[in-house]
Order: structure tokens, then C-alpha cells, then sequence
């Protein structure tokens, strides 16, 4: 059997968008930038999308830029905003647990003299709202919260940090990548001034994003060339992107009610097994601001990758903290975060579920992994000085 | 990013546990870095007659292990001593670059383990 539990590192594209996006590979070819009837056509369809893609997040046409995807439009939002606001203040807040789209960008805009707050989380993976107004300066000029996280799914209090940032007139941009899809998000309402989505991660295409900005908020621009996008982001238009990317949303938020209570079904019971089930495991994260599709669990006495291994060799493919497997030897800041133990940091494993999976995967999996975890700590030295005796396999 | 060597080395590693009666044993690495690797040697007349490994760690760690117990079975000390971190590689088919540590995690257990054995024999 295989099954695919890494949703949130991409999904499987739906075949309603997959549809929508084909003519305009060949058929409907044209620059969208063109004068000409080719490019007029394109252009028609990206117009037309572009005010979908509005809609469903409650902004209006002219606040949505389409990008390469979630990396880039975090790229943007915040050196294009530290940089147009410099000499208003250089103090920016963000948080310990954002993607490395958003890390790697702070800890750039560091080195070139920007000074950047990083707010704690709870055990629950959870930013405070009061920690933040402490940490506010009168050189604050932007901040950024990751509306959930890729790791541990915690959902932070983005309405209440909204209406904090829009009353303190402090600029707020959210990378909402893992919660598109999943959340309701309304931009007007929450007081989002910036917002960060990427198509494939709700059954889109690969390669497309967006970044909202707010009209009135003003942002460098990052890429430079034609008069894309208002002339704010050069790039030939990416006409079936943009075309996938608003059908994939469409379907996501007409789905969400029902796609979360079942994709929560799941997720619940398998949590609730795993844990009962296999001895001296622990969830990373709380059960309640957490995004339906998440699970991730820590094995104590053996690694995560080793866990992920083997559990591609019965078909199953997740996701391990352990930065051991993204090419870095550190393991995952995320779960440090939550005050977990290295070790601990070391042996965690993100399951993302998704609307394809089925109980009958769910149940296969539980399964194999009580296997796993079980052969892997007969492996391992710290099972036997912990558990005081070898098991035998 | 694996080599097939390693993934079939996975799913099936060789001379996984412990041996009770061991001549030498070599521990390296520590949890907090991701890696611990144990080694157990059985040494007849300076030769080892059997190895075994207790590893926690990444795929890469355990493939390590189980090759370098198969490199140096049959192996007398001083040739054991010879196996390298590039043997390791090489018999898994190649390393990502971020992973060549575990090769020298392996290589290191063979060297405690047989420093302990020898540190034993002074003392008899």
C-alpha cells in the first residue's frame, strides 16, 4: 500500500484544476503582457482570476501579485517592507518558529543592520499577544507572524496581532502558506497588511503564489523587470498558474467545512491510537489552535529520519523535524521552541493529512509504524541504558 | 538522495545488537547531536571473529554501522584499524555530503571498540 501523509510539503494536484489550467499551455498561449489578440485572451483569464483569487480572501484586484510561490512572496513582503520603511525605525518582530522563507530573509536583513525580535512560543507552539506589545519599540516597522506553522500546525492569534499592528500603524504580514486551505481567511478583517499563500500546498500547481498587499502600503520591489503585476514584479505572466491557483483555491474554500471534518477525523484517531498505543511517544504541540491536517510526534530513544526510512520502505511517506534530513545537522528550531529536549527535537515526525487519505490508510499506517518503532528501538543504544535490558526482536 | 546500497542496507542492516561476552566495546557520538553509535567486538588471537551495533541515528547512521560490521569481521585488529570512513562510502555506494559524519561515526566505534579491547588486555 502507499500512503501519502506529507501534505503539508505539497499535495496532490485536483484534477478539476489540473482541467482549468490545460488550455493554457497551448491552446490559449499568448504573452498576457501582448497587445494582440493572443495576449489579450490570456490576459482576460488572469484578470479573471486574479479577481477570484481577491475574493476568496476578501481583498480587492489590485492588492493580489502573483509570485513563484510562498518563498518569494516572503522574500518580498519583508525585505521590500524593511527596506521602503528604513528610515522610519529598522526594529522588526517575528517569531522563533517561522519557515526558513522568512528566517533566512530576517537574518539577511540583520547583517544589513536591521534588528530583529524573535518572540518565544508556548509549549503549544503559541506566540504571546502581550509578548508582543512588549516587545514593540518606537523603531518598530513591521511585524511578521506565520499564521500557522509547516511543522507543529499551531495557529496563531492573527486577528488579535492584526488589530494590535493596525491600531500601533506598525506594517503586519503573515505567511499563511500552511494555513490556506485549511482557515478562513478574510485579510480586511483580520487587518492583514501582508499575506504570503503558495498554490501547491491546497491541490494547486507548483511554482505560483501570491503576496497580498494592502493599497496605501508601500513595498520595494524584489524583482525587477517588465511591467508586470502593476510594474511592482517583473516576469512573464504565469497564465495556467494563476488560472490553477484560483480554481485550487476556489475548491479549497468551497470544500473547507467539509474537507477539515474529515481530514480532522482522521488525524484525531490517528493521534489517539499512536499515542495509546506505542510507549514514550509525546505530541509536539497542542490539540486546540492546530491545523486539522497536522500531526507530529516524537519517538523517544531513535532518530526521525531513520523513522521516515523506514517507513518509506512499507510505502508510507512522512516528514521527519530532524533537520538530519534537509541537509543540516541541526535538528528542528520548531520543536526546540516548544522547550523539547534535543533528543526529543531529533526523534519527531510530521504526518500531514489530506482529503485523499482514507481511514483504511490511517489504520495501515498506526500499524507499520508500531513496527518501525519498535525494530528501530531494539536498534538503539539509548533504548537499552533507558529501558535498563535489550528487547528482543 | 540515498544510494540503493543504502536503502537495501536499511531494510535489511546486518549484525544489529549486542554481543554479551564482548571483548571490546566502543561508544561514540552523543543523543543531542542526533547520533550515538555502540560497537561490540569478539576477538579470537587478535582476530574479529564477530561484530555487532547498536546505533541511534539517520538512515545513513545505521547503514554505516551494519557496513563497517561487515568490513571488519575476519579482520585481524590491525587491519580492522585500517578500515577507513572512505571504505565506508564507498561500500555504500556513496554519501550525501552532510552525511559522510555518520561514515566517521563507524569508523571511530571500530577504534574505541578495539582501544577498549586492548586497554582489557593490558590489565589481564
Amino acid at each position: 500500500m502507499k500512503v501519502y501523509l506529507d501534505n503539508s510539503a505539497t499535495t496532490r494536484m485536483d484534477d478539476e484544476v489540473l482541467k482549468s489550467m490545460k488550455p493554457y499551455f497551448s491552446d490559449i498561449f499568448g504573452n498576457a503582457s501582448s497587445l494582440h489578440s493572443f495576449g489579450r485572451e490570456a490576459l482576460a483569464k488572469v484578470d479573471e482570476s486574479r479577481a477570484l483569487l481577491a475574493k476568496l480572501i476578501n481583498a480587492k484586484t489590485s492588492e493580489i501579485y502573483i509570485t513563484s510561490g510562498g518563498t518569494e512572496s516572503d522574500n518580498w513582503a519583508l525585505k521590500g517592507a524593511a527596506y521602503a520603511h528604513k528610515k522610519e525605525g529598522m526594529h522588526i518582530i517575528s517569531t522563533k518558529i517561522e519557515h526558513p522563507a522568512v528566517m533566512q530573509t530576517l537574518k539577511a536583513l540583520e547583517k544589513d543592520g536591521f534588528s530583529i525580535t524573535y518572540l518565544d512560543v508556548d509549549k503549544d507552539g503559541l506566540v504571546s499577544v502581550s509578548d508582543l506589545i512588549d516587545a514593540v519599540r518606537d523603531d518598530t516597522i513591521l511585524v511578521s507572524v506565520m499564521f500557522a506553522n509547516n511543522e507543529i500546525g499551531s495557529i496563531q492569534p492573527i486577528a488579535e496581532i492584526g488589530k494590535f499592528c493596525s491600531e500601533e500603524g506598525i506594517l503586519f504580514h503573515t505567511d499563511a502558506v500552511q494555513a490556506m486551505g485549511s482557515i478562513k481567511v478574510d485579510v480586511k478583517a483580520m487587518n492583514i497588511d501582508m499575506l504570503s499563500l503558495s498554490a501547491h500546498k491546497f491541490h494547486g500547481p507548483k511554482g505560483v503564489g501570491l503576496l497580498y498587499i494592502k493599497d496605501g502600503v508601500r513595498i520595494d520591489r524584489l524583482i525587477l523587470g517588465g511591467h508586470q503585476e502593476r510594474s511592482y514584479r517583473g516576469g512573464t505572466t504565469n497564465v495556467a498558474g494563476i488560472v490553477g491557483m484560483a480554481k485550487a483555491l476556489e475548491i479549497a474554500v468551497n470544500e473547507m467545512e467539509q474537507n477539515n471534518a474529515y481530514v480532522k477525523k482522521l488525524r484525531d484517531y490517528f493521534i489517539e491510537r499512536v499515542l495509546k498505543e506505542i510507549p514514550d511517544c509525546k505530541l509536539n504541540g497542542g490539540m486546540e489552535h492546530r491545523l486539522v491536517s497536522n500531526a507530529n510526534i516524537s519517538f523517544d530513544y531513535i532518530e526521525g529520519e531513520s523513522i521516515l526510512m523506514l517507513l518509506d520502505l512499507e510505502g508510507i511517506a512522512v516528514s521527519s523535524g530532524s533537520a538530519c534530513s534537509s541537509g543540516s545537522l541541526e535538528p528542528s528550531y520548531v520543536i526546540l521552541a516548544l522547550g523539547r529536549k534535543m533528543e526529543e527535537a531529533h526523534s519527531s515526525i510530521r504526518f500531514s493529512f489530506g482529503k485523499d487519505n482514507t481511514m483504511e490508510e490511517t489504520e495501515y499506517t498506526i500499524e507499520k509504524l508500531k513496527e518501525v518503532v519498535a525494530k528501530l528501538r531494539s536498534w538503539s543504544p539509548l533504548f537499552k541504558e533507558i529501558k535498563g535490558g535489550t528487547l528482543n526482536v | 538522495m540515498y544510494s540503493q546500497k543504502i536503502i537495501e542496507t536499511l531494510s535489511n542492516p546486518k549484525n544489529v545488537g549486542e554481543i554479551a561476552d564482548a571483548d571490546g566495546i566502543g561508544t561514540v557520538g552523543n543523543a543531542s547531536c542526533g547520533d550515538i553509535m555502540e560497537m561490540f567486538l569478539k576477538i579470537e588471537n587478535d582476530v574479529i571473529v564477530d561484530a555487532k551495533f547498536k546505533t541511534f541515528g539517520c538512515g545513513a547512521a545505521i547503514a554505516s554501522s551494519s557496513v563497517a560490521t561487515e568490513l571488519i569481521i575476519g579482520k585481524t585488529i590491525d587491519e580492522a584499524l585500517k578500515v577507513t570512513n572512505a571504505d565506508v562510502v564507498e561500500t555504500l555506494e556513496g554519501l550525501p555530503p552532510q552525511k559522510i559524519h555518520c561514515s566517521v561515526l563507524a569508523e571511530e566505534a571500530i577504534a574505541e571498540a578495539i582501544k577498549d579491547y586492548r586497554a582489557k588486555q593490558e590489565k589481564k
